[in-house]
């Protein structure tokens, strides 16, 4: 194959698409603002559907498909429509709060990125030849979501880094397994959806109950009282 | 087919209780569920002793002797809950004025929770146990912001998001556990199947078992109420109603655990024993110590007894640890002991903080003069809980110590530390419970409210006396299974 053709391989587009899901951790990580946060939230859940489809292309793995469309119509699009609503409906306002700054963050994540890969580089003999060295950036996608949740202060943003964490691990599973078995995968799309339901409703309550989304008003419950 | 059945009846329950759950027919049906599902499984007990191992559905569902005792004892606390919260529930109705939409969630919500972690128990793909445990998660959540209450939105939240993480985690892991079974068992649902991977454990690959391990253990781990983060624990114990404190310390925490040793015993084949022991020594140690300290100064009564929970889980982990048979023996004792007197303290905790309307423990002194029934249902769930004879308590906790002085003698003092602390920490203030100048003037309160905790206590002095001899034989072919 001529060297310039081999851009534009699916191969390799998957191997750029990983990396953009890597950068796009990245992003959540250093954004402020709530409504970015939620398109790069969307953002990442339409990348992680592509690199699902192109996978399924590769492997010619019917199941993987219809993974593929699930992810588009979960994490694409219905989740970041209804978080944007309730933004909208809850007008919750301004940036995120953090407890630790934007460069001390970043500077965390690049150490969890390197452990990660340290950590996934043994078992990258395993992995199906498609998705080489990619459990590793699933794997450090997976620790900057977490990084995100407990760095951050208000409810929304937790739960963006929680929904970030959920696409790390879907992205984990379809480049370690190439997905899980059907019957746990509708399962776990299943509580995901019902999770979500249940989000909506709590923040609603929380709204009520405290006049605010931040969670410093949740943090009553302390052993010293 | 008599699992079909048993499944089945749980689950049915839920929508049923989402539609009529409400006044007296909702309590009524909620009883009736549950002893139908207490029933089934009762007959898939008899079932068991004749066949052995029992399968369902293409081997996805799957009942050996570990999942018959932890399915035989959800069932039995399941339905002594829903006779106790007959009358507590009525109370609670009246004291928050909850509509009828309030019950019925109530009583959906508590069923769903327990068909979920009948469906974890019974689940032979690990896959499948995975999303019965978030489904359990989710039906909690409810329950534990039932009161819409600031502080209960408070717990709910922190349990949502902390249980959250932790089943991410544990999710992780059984990818990767799916990692290691696909050279070996190939693509599809067979290759999460614990019967098939058991049979096979010893060609997994061992340095993905281990990472998976390491996940499933710390995931997993936060269900279960091991430190570092088991900060959901007493929030959720103490913001939601009695029953459902009851059922999570009773129920939860143990299938959380029963999933943990499933994964243990495929690890242990792929690694060698040491590697996941050493781990659950050393959470359970954790656990055990900063449950035990934690416990020293608290000053509600609920957080009092959800730490002991925590502290309890320690136990059970190390003994786990250990390994050997009489350790494994021991720990499955004390999961059984734990779960039926701790239900039946937080019963009678619950019907005490109903009568004086205050969970701080300062508020709750002379019960034993005011409410005698009451009072001694409480003297002696604690007593056993704290591990007095004749309670299996004690003959748990004495067995673990004896093991663990056989095979890690460093650690003996640490673990009779944490013991002793508990006891200090509880034995104080339940003697400030019960005497002292009683609050209210004497009330004979009907013991028809608490007869579901007194027979529970029974049960748990029965077996620290006498274990029936199938029971025993189940315990000693769980033993077989965890190595």
């Amino acid at each position: 194959m001529h060297p310039a053709m081999d851009w534009f391989s699916l191969p390799s587009l998957l191997k750029f698409l990983a990396a953009w899901m890597l950068l796009l951790s990245f992003a959540l990580l250093a954004q402020r603002r709530l409504l970015s946060l939620i398109h790069l939230l969307a953002w990442q859940g339409v990348t992680l559907a592509v690199i699902t489809s192109l996978v399924a292309q590769l492997t010619d793995d019917r199941l993987l498909w219809l993974s593929a469309a699930l992810t588009f119509a979960l994490k694409g699009l219905l989740v970041p429509t209804l978080l944007h609503r309730i933004l909208r409906r809850l007008q919750v306002r301004g940036d995120v709060e953090m407890s630790l700054n934007v460069t001390s963050t970043q500077l965390i994540g690049i150490v969890l990125v390197i452990f990660a890969f340290a950590l996934a580089a043994p078992l990258s003999g395993a992995l199906p030849a498609v998705t080489h060295g990619m459990l590793g950036i699933a794997l450090a996608a997976f620790l900057l979501a977490f990084l995100m949740m407990i760095t951050r202060r208000k409810a929304i943003s937790e739960v963006v880094g929680f929904l970030a964490m959920d696409n790390a691990l879907f992205f984990a599973a379809t480049s370690a397994t190439l997905g899980m078995p059907l019957i746990v995968e509708l399962g776990i799309a299943l509580d995901a959806l019902i999770a979500f339901v249940i989000l909506g409703v709590f923040f609603f309550h929380i709204r009520e109950s405290f006049e605010s989304l931040d969670l410093h008003w949740l943090e009553r419950l302390r052993e010293d009282q | 087919m008599i699992l079909l059945w048993l499944l089945g009846s749980a689950i049915v329950g839920v929508p049923i209780l989402a539609l009529w759950g409400d006044g007296r027919k909702g309590r009524w049906l909620f009883i009736a569920i549950n002893f139908l599902v207490l029933s089934c499984s009762v007959l898939a007990a008899k079932d068991f002793l004749q066949q052995g191992p029992l399968a369902a559905m293409g081997e996805e569902l799957r009942m050996d002797a570990f999942s018959l005792i932890l399915v035989l004892l959800n069932s039995v606390v399941g339905m002594m809950t829903a006779w106790f919260s007959a009358g507590y529930w009525q109370q609670e109705v009246q004291h928050h004025h909850f509509g009828k939409g309030r019950q019925r969630l109530y009583h959906a919500m508590f069923q769903s929770f327990l068909a979920t972690m009948l469906l974890a128990l019974l689940s032979n793909n690990l896959g499948i146990l995975w999303v019965a445990l978030e489904g359990a998660t989710l039906s909690t959540v409810l329950l534990v912001s039932l009161l819409l209450s600031c502080e209960s939105l408070e717990a709910a939240w922190k349990y949502f998001i902390l249980c959250g993480v932790g089943l991410a985690m544990a999710l992780f892991g059984t990818v990767l556990l799916y990692f290691a079974a696909q050279p070996v068992l190939g693509t599809g649902a067979q290759a999460l199947l614990w019967s098939a991977l058991h049979h096979h454990a010893a060609s997994l690959n061992g340095t993905v078992m281990a990472l998976a391990f390491v996940f499933i253990l710390v995931g997993y781990g936060t269900k279960v109420g091991l430190a570092p983060l088991n900060s959901w624990l007493p929030d959720a114990h103490a913001a939601g109603p009695s029953t459902v404190s009851a059922v999570l310390s009773g129920l939860l925490l143990n299938v959380a655990l029963y999933a943990i040793l499933r994964y243990k015993s495929l690890a242990d084949a792929a690694l060698g024993p040491a590697f996941a022991s050493r781990l659950l020594l050393v959470f359970g140690l954790l656990s055990l110590l900063l449950a035990a300290f934690s416990m020293l100064r608290q000053h509600d009564v609920k957080r009092l007894f959800a730490y002991s929970s925590a502290e309890h889980m320690g136990i059970i982990c190390i003994a786990f640890g250990l390994g050997g048979p009489l350790a494994i023996f021991a720990g499955v004792l004390h999961m059984l002991g734990h779960s039926l007197a701790k239900t039946s303290v937080f019963f009678s905790v619950g019907r005490a903080i109903q009568e004086s309307d205050s969970r701080e423990l300062e508020d709750l002194h002379g019960i034993l003069a005011s409410r005698p029934v009451l009072g001694w249902s409480l003297l002696l769930s604690v007593l056993a809980i704290l591990g007095m004879p004749p309670g299996s308590l004690f003959l748990s906790e004495f067995l673990i110590v004896v093991a663990s002085v056989q095979h890690a003698w460093f650690i003996t003092p640490l673990l009779l530390l944490g013991l002793g602390t508990a006891f200090a920490a509880i034995l104080p203030r339940l003697l400030q419970m019960l005497y002292g100048a009683p609050n209210s003037p004497k009330v004979i309160l009907s013991g028809k409210d608490l007869r579901p905790a007194f027979l529970q206590i029974l049960a748990v002095m029965t077996l620290g006396i006498w274990i029936p001899v199938s029971l025993d034989g189940w315990m000693h072919s769980i033993v077989g299974i965890l190595q």
